[in-house]
């Protein structure tokens, strides 16, 4: 099956350098700050690719690039067959933005306090000129707003009048206002609690199955990410280092960054159980170590890793980026 | 012997219409080098109730009625001063955002030797000797020229450690942490939770872990206290409470985590949301969300009483034969 969404080596580089009289002055050097660096995956339709990975690794960057809030530096973005980058920058951009939309994390920030409820549902209906009829419009948001549980006597209340959970609803009744086909999420539930997330994350997998819709899931639970998704894309300083399916990667995770996340999650299931934990830290990415970013951090790392990037490869289904798997030297 | 003990803790905000009660009677104990897990969903109380044993709760928040007895000895009456005197010597504290709790225009060595002096009798370079000691305790690398940095050339792994070693730098017998993992990457988390651990047992601390993780409640606590609207709904040995919950908030709750270990096509979801201060139900504060409620839960309030290992606040567990 043809993939929906087919991301080419996006790049994302932002120029952090400081102003020009303190490079003119101070003799200070331009720094740029690789926020992704040539990320490609395919996603199908109806189905959901997870990107996992640690503050500052660039998930969001990717989700800002592929709602088109960014233009890449490098790479493309296919949707449905269409170079999406160039489409956003004709007058015809309005009927792809209308195809994909974006679910944003934090429900308290991405609704304005001020509108009513139905009209931060109904805005993007009368923006795109879907429905200009006023009773046609109303009917329209009370379905929307049905379908993420929520009643149509909702709509004239304020966003403050509800809890988070039930503002994260309101955001997905927003997003699926225009009849998307793909949906960005970042970290739709990372700022609800459990009980809550649990009913916001029902509703997405519901939502997913009547409407066919296709997903880009980012989060940093993993435990969210196994329920969410058929596909996982590991990021570790704007690069994927492992992209598997759901079932491989989670029986059998084959790069070291991924086996460390997993091994670092504290768990249910063992109680007061000693974890050896992971030495170092994300380094800063405006000077990521040379070879493969993981190399200070990475318990089988030898001087190729230190000074060879390592590429995206296939190994037995998956595509992993890593030395010690492409050389054996890990077992998996 | 309890370290710390908490009776009947009533924390009141004053209100237009009489006063909102968000800790309605809290009661517990922690005993030396216990790890005592406090966890619920936002709005449950536990920050609070955290807040009120360091004597940090926020105006017009006040503690209306109970006892906090540290040592034996009441704290929740003391004179401000006398209780800024005993907050660092006797209990030190570890808040979510290390950034905001640390000054951002001293160095850290001079923040950990002030702590130091201000509680402990010590020259400025036995001040410094112990801040380096304890840098190296909670795993800063180059603890000496480290010293001389200021927070923001440290990560926030790094920072949550400085403000750790702050809070043991007077060797307090109690540690409230608050949410101390909960800014911090996965990784770092592991890092930090084992941490506090060891130090807590080497040192023989009590600490009172507050978070809404129950991942890390499991790894690291030997009881948990679980909270639902200002009170606590179920409390016992951490290995019972997450795999045996008996109280229904409980059961609900670890069933709506995600499982990282098995897929589930669905999860288990609690409808609805947890009431509001000044909309609290009569009888049970989780009867209207609970699947199993009868009449009785409607009118009585449950206190704690066994449950088999655990004690849980729910008319389910009521020995037979009273009441009812």
């Amino acid at each position: 099956m043809k993939a929906l969404v087919h991301a080419h080596d996006l790049a994302m580089t932002f120029d952090v350098s400081p102003p020009w009289l303190n490079r003119v002055v101070e003799g200070k050097p331009r720094q740029l700050l690789h926020a992704v660096d040539g990320v490609s995956f395919e996603i199908e339709k109806g189905k959901t690719l997870a990107l996992v990975g640690e503050s500052g690794c660039g998930k969001s960057t990717v989700a800002r690039l592929l709602v088109g809030l960014y233009e890449p530096t490098r790479g493309s973005l296919t949707f449905d067959n269409q170079d999406a980058h160039a489409v956003y920058k004709t007058p015809q951009s309005a009927k792809l933005r209308r195809r994909i939309q974006m679910i944003f994390q934090d429900p308290y920030a991405s609704l304005n306090p001020r509108w009513r409820v139905e009209d931060i549902v109904g805005e993007p209906l009368e923006e795109h000129g879907l429905i200009s009829d006023p009773v046609r419009l109303r009917e329209r948001v009370a379905e929307l707003l049905r379908s993420v549980g929520m009643s149509a006597l909702d709509g004239p209340k304020y966003p403050h009048q509800f809890s988070g959970g039930q503002r994260q609803r309101i955001s997905i009744a927003r997003a699926l206002a225009t009849g998307p086909e793909f949906l960005v999420c970042d970290e739709p539930t990372s700022a609800l609690d459990v009980s809550v997330q649990a009913q916001v994350l029902n509703i997405m997998k519901d939502l997913q199955r009547t409407l066919g819709l296709t997903y880009l899931f980012i989060s940093h639970n993993l435990a969210v990410v196994r329920h969410m998704s058929d596909q996982v894309g590991v990021m570790y300083l704007g690069r994927l280092v492992e992209l598997a399916d759901k079932q491989t990667l989670f029986a059998n995770p084959r790069h070291p960054y991924t086996r460390m996340l997993l091994d670092a999650i504290p768990k249910l299931h063992d109680t007061g159980r000693a974890r050896t934990p992971v030495q170092g830290e994300v380094p800063n990415p405006l000077n990521p170590p040379s070879g493969c970013a993981f190399n200070p951090r990475c318990p089988l790392a030898n001087d190729r890793c230190r000074s060879e990037r390592p590429l995206l490869q296939e190994v037995a289904g998956d595509r992993v980026a890593c030395h010690a798997v492409e050389e054996g030297r890990i077992q998996a | 012997m309890t370290l710390l003990q908490v009776n009947n803790l009533v924390v009141e905000f004053p209100h237009r219409r009489g006063a909102l009660r968000a800790l309605d009677g809290i009661s517990f104990d922690i005993a030396p080098g216990e790890i005592l897990g406090v966890v619920g969903e936002s709005g449950a109380g536990k920050s609070l109730t955290g807040a009120a044993i360091v004597g940090l709760l926020e105006p017009p928040g006040r503690i209306a009625g109970g006892q906090i007895l540290l040592e034996g000895q009441r704290i929740d009456n003391l004179p401000y001063e006398q209780m800024r005197h005993l907050r660092g010597r006797k209990i030190g504290a570890v808040f979510q955002d290390p950034l905001t709790s640390l000054n951002p225009l001293y160095t850290i060595g001079r923040q950990l030797t002030e702590t130091i002096q201000t509680h402990l009798p010590v020259s400025d370079h036995e001040a410094r000797a112990r801040a380096i000691a304890l840098l190296q305790d909670t795993g800063i690398p180059a603890a000496e020229q480290r010293l001389d940095h200021y927070p923001h050339q440290f990560s926030g792994g790094m920072r949550q450690r400085v403000v750790i070693a702050l809070a043991l730098a007077a060797e307090p017998r109690l540690i409230v942490a608050d949410e101390p993992t909960t800014a911090l990457d996965v990784s770092i988390q592991a890092q930090i939770i084992t941490l506090l651990k060891t130090i807590c047992k080497e040192r023989g601390a009590a600490v009172m872990l507050i978070t809404h993780d129950m991942g890390v409640i499991a790894e690291t606590c030997d009881r948990v206290a679980v909270m639902y609207a200002g009170r606590i709904v179920e409390m016992g040995p951490v290995h019972e409470v997450i795999h045996h919950p008996v109280h229904p908030y409980t059961s609900g709750l670890m069933a709506a985590i995600p499982d990282i270990m098995a897929d589930h096509e669905r999860l288990h979801q609690i409808d609805g949301a947890m009431p509001r201060l000044n909309a609290i139900p009569a009888g049970c504060a989780f009867n209207p969300r609970c699947p199993q409620t009868f009449a009785r839960c409607r009118s009585d309030r449950p206190e704690l009483m066994s449950a088999g290992v655990t004690r849980a606040a729910c008319w389910l567990h009521a020995p037979v034969g009273v009441g009812a």
